[in-house]
């Protein structure tokens, strides 16, 4: 069924650094669970057994920053609020990737108020809008799904976070060894 | 005796100088009076005995944006003892924003005396604490007042950079 299928023969497998270095990190995406309102209920519901987001890996919602590679940003993001956001975003180690999940955290929704960061693309860099108010929890388990699309077509070589694009931040150089 | 009838006799008895605007609008018992006397008229209405207004519902404003006083408070007080509810009101001016505070009465006016300030800018006297209760403390603005755009003032609230 799985990996065992190829090595039942010899115990070999071929492959690509790239490729199993992907293949790992998008099976075992760390979620950072910044559950700021009701959408947050929907995430807790995406844990649970019926819908189980142990069966993309990522049942490890882990409760600080530095553990995690996924934010979902779930709920209302007030000015207030939005630092915090940012604070948490910058203590998550790279590589890391942003789900603005339902209508407020995507455009400020239904709240259109001066208290309101009309959507959090103005200080994160997102990498999926998910739809709704809330969105279902299926419909989050897809945005994982497109999450998981998105780290599998990352080669880890070429892989550099959007912050780093930035002036005056060097990106590290890899240090590749040749074969003799 | 009846409390619509007790009360306002009361008042007047004891505050012979206070002018008293009663008004008796489906079932709900409104004071209107000057601003001045807010705190003498809310510390009789909790110990007199007979009236026992202990619990301080709610305390808040109301902006007329165009009339001469420009501005209401409201305070919203409940009696356990009768299972009645009272509202007081007093104009504030915008030239002189001030309001002496009733948390020395109630302290559960604290909290509604900072949102009170936080929305409206009204200032209160002798307030313990009186910081903003929602918006930063570097805000310039008051959102609830009725010259405050829908959408805020741009530029006022600080982002963290992308």
């Amino acid at each position: 069924m799985g990996l065992e299928a190829y090595l039942k023969d010899t115990g070999f497998i071929t492959t690509q650094v790239n490729a199993i270095i992907a293949w790992a990190r998008k099976s075992s995406v760390w979620p950072m669970p910044m559950g700021i309102s009701c959408c947050a209920i929907e995430m807790m519901a995406v844990g649970d057994p019926k819908y189980d987001i142990a069966r993309f890996g990522s049942e490890v919602m882990r409760f600080t920053p530095r553990q995690c590679d996924l934010m979902i940003v779930a709920g209302t993001v007030t000015y207030k609020m939005a630092p915090v956001v940012r604070k948490i975003y910058d203590q998550m180690p790279d590589p890391k990737w942003v789900i603005a999940m339902g209508a407020c955290t995507s455009t400020g929704g239904m709240y259109r108020s001066y208290s309101v960061v009309q959507g959090i693309d103005q200080f994160l860099p997102v990498d999926i809008y998910l739809a709704g108010c809330p969105p279902r929890p299926d419909n989050l388990l897809h945005a994982l799904m497109k999450i998981q699309e998105k780290i599998g077509k990352t080669k880890a070589s070429q892989f550099h976070n959007v912050p780093l694009k930035e002036e005056g931040v060097k990106l590290p150089e890899l240090n590749v060894i040749q074969k003799n | 005796m009846d409390l619509k009838t007790l009360i306002p006799q009361k008042l007047k008895e004891k505050f012979p100088a206070v002018e008293f605007e009663i008004t008796d609008y489906k079932d709900e018992l409104t004071f209107k009076f000057d601003k001045k006397f807010v705190v003498e008229i809310c510390a009789f209405l909790k110990s007199d005995p007979e009236l026992e207004f202990k619990s301080c519902t709610d305390i808040t404003a109301i902006d007329w944006a165009t009339r001469k006083n420009r501005f209401t408070m409201v305070y919203n007080i409940f009696s356990m003892k009768h299972n009645f509810r009272l509202r007081l009101k007093a104009d504030v001016d915008e030239a002189d924003c001030k309001v002496d505070s009733v948390s020395s009465v109630w302290r559960a006016a604290n909290w509604q005396e900072r949102e009170t300030y936080d929305m409206y800018g009204i200032k209160f006297n002798n307030h313990p604490d009186l910081r903003r209760m929602y918006m930063p403390e570097e805000f310039e603005y008051y959102p609830l007042r009725k010259d405050f755009p829908l959408m805020g003032i741009p530029g006022s609230l600080p982002l963290p950079k992308k």
